[in-house]
């Protein structure tokens, strides 16, 4: 799931400065997120017609990310989205995107920020998983993540500020390398974390396309 | 491996060393870390520059080196994976070897939420063993990490790295040791020693898998200077373990400088009795006077 947060209203006011405006949603991690499925883009259009920006119309696309889905959606909005300077996005920075490359002449203002790919712990509660480094290394460590979840994105064990089981960076947060040692502890396996494990090849993670 | 560095000559006669922890200023005025060096000179065998330590902007630990080169006094040039990647480390490996640095320690480095720049990106491309591991590669084989060969003289360095036999997973510290020395840490400073106890219990582990035999130990040791110090050592600083009896003398010392100057005394006592422990690095933090009649009172002159 990408977990994403709404911005701050100032910022989204600032960005907007003055309308009409046309407000696009994502019915999938957004909606999940609580930033930008209907409810939130209802509210939005509410708190934009409080402050005097006319909001032409709005929609979820289904989801933000998808180039054609979001052409063949807001092709049944073309008198709304023509009228407007600005169109709000309460998506990732996929959609948000994507909706650029849609609309030239539009301005695309960006209403939440793109945190990270995560967990879905509770209603509204999430955690990193995942940096999307291109380069799956979770064999190695009992199904756990030191690239995302470790700070220092340390390879080879905790640094020396791991105490009590947290992380020196954020008290509340596990030390995922005490997870990962008692892991493999319980299973037998901590022969696996005396093997120095050489650097990343980072250049995985810097592809920019897939396809086939 | 030929450097013939005053600590690597130190520890591979047998003797015991002695480094010690300059800060370089914040701030360009090189007078600042003379200073430093001028205070310790002849009571100590190297001086471990460090490298933004707490991620506060400092003088580079390189250009601090060079200014204690010019002096006559062996720094030991303590790097971090924090702000470089890979590219820059070795490329600093390679100029600290040309401007003869002789040691160079290799951290991870404090994280940046630490330091005044919490906005700062850190870089994180490889920990401080992979950072081992590549200077030694360097030196030895005369590659680059990728491979690629280096072309005009190897960097000439003794290699160290940190330990802290006060973190947890406790069980798993001496592994990581262990790491350190298979990657080609050929010294190993420790974190500041107040919990002997806690100490002797790794160490006894470390000689028992024969680890003291292939690299130079150096304890830590910080002498404590007031209450406020040691609690803020005790409360907010990760890895750092002093007991409840040394923090109760701290607390009911009359002279607080006199109590952790003398603390310090009997820790270095003890230390000293530990076999294996090839040296001590003391890190007197913004009391680096202190050093000298440390290292008197504590019966370790002269200097090799």
């Amino acid at each position: 799931m990408i977990i994403t947060k709404q911005k701050k209203i100032g910022d989204i006011l600032n960005s907007i400065g003055e309308g009409p405006v046309f407000i696009a949603g994502c019915n999938e991690c957004a909606t999940i997120c609580h930033t930008g499925g209907e409810k939130e883009v209802l509210e939005m259009k509410d708190t934009l017609n409080e402050k005097g920006i006319e909001v032409t119309g709005w929609t979820v696309l289904e989801p933000a990310c998808h180039l054609l889905n979001d052409k063949r959606i807001l092709r049944k909005y073309e008198n709304e989205v023509n009228k407007v300077k600005k169109i709000l996005v309460l998506a990732c920075g996929n959609g948000v995107q994507t909706l650029s490359e849609i609309f030239e002449e539009i301005d695309i203002v960006s209403g939440t920020d793109t945190l990270f790919l995560g967990e879905i712990k509770h209603t509204n509660e999430f955690e990193k998983r995942c940096d999307m480094c291109g380069d799956c290394v979770t064999d190695l460590f009992g199904g756990l993540c030191p690239v995302s979840r470790c700070p220092k994105g340390m390879l080879n064990g905790p640094c020396g500020g791991s105490t009590d089981g947290k992380c020196e960076v954020d008290r509340d947060m596990p030390c995922v390398w005490n997870m990962i040692y008692n892991r493999l502890k319980n299973k037998g396996e901590l022969n696996q974390l005396k093997e120095i494990r050489g650097p990343k090849d980072w250049s995985k993670a810097t592809e920019w396309k897939r396809g086939t | 491996m030929s450097c013939r560095g005053n600590l690597k000559q130190i520890l591979s006669d047998g003797k015991f060393a002695i480094t010690a922890e300059v800060g370089p200023p914040k701030g360009s005025d090189p007078s600042k870390i003379i200073q430093k060096g001028e205070i310790l000179r002849g009571h100590v065998d190297a001086f471990n520059v460090t490298d933004n330590q707490t991620a506060v902007v400092r003088m580079s630990s390189m250009a601090a080196c060079c200014i204690l080169q010019k002096m006559d006094l062996e720094p030991v040039m303590q790097i971090t994976c924090r702000d470089r990647n890979r590219i820059a480390l070795q490329s600093d490996v390679l100029g600290a070897s040309a401007v003869g640095i002789k040691n160079i320690l290799c951290l991870t480095g404090d994280h940046q939420s630490f330091g005044n720049h919490p906005e700062a990106k850190g870089v994180y491309d490889i920990d401080s063993i992979q950072l081992v591991q590549m200077i030694k590669n360097m030196r030895d084989s005369g590659i680059f990490q990728s491979g690629d060969k280096i072309l005009y003289k190897n960097p000439d360095v003794f290699i160290g790295a940190a330990a802290n036999p006060f973190a947890d997973p406790f069980e798993f510290r001496v592994d990581r040791l262990e790491k350190k020395i298979k990657a080609g840490a050929n010294f190993i400073q420790t974190q500041s020693v107040f919990n002997v106890n806690k100490f002797n219990i790794w160490m006894d582990e470390v000689r028992s898998r024969g680890i003291d035999k292939k690299v130079h130990i150096l304890a830590g040791v910080t002498p404590l200077k007031s209450l406020k110090m040691t609690n803020r050592m005790r409360f907010h600083v990760p890895g750092v373990d002093i007991p409840d009896e040394i923090a109760k003398k701290m607390e009911n010392a009359e002279d607080p400088k006199e109590e952790g100057f003398d603390i310090a005394l009997e820790l270095i006592n003890e230390i000293k009795k530990i076999k294996g422990i090839h040296g001590l690095h003391i890190t007197a933090l913004f009391w680096e006077d202190i050093i000298p009649s440390i290292v008197r009172e504590a019966d370790l002159l002269p200097r090799p």
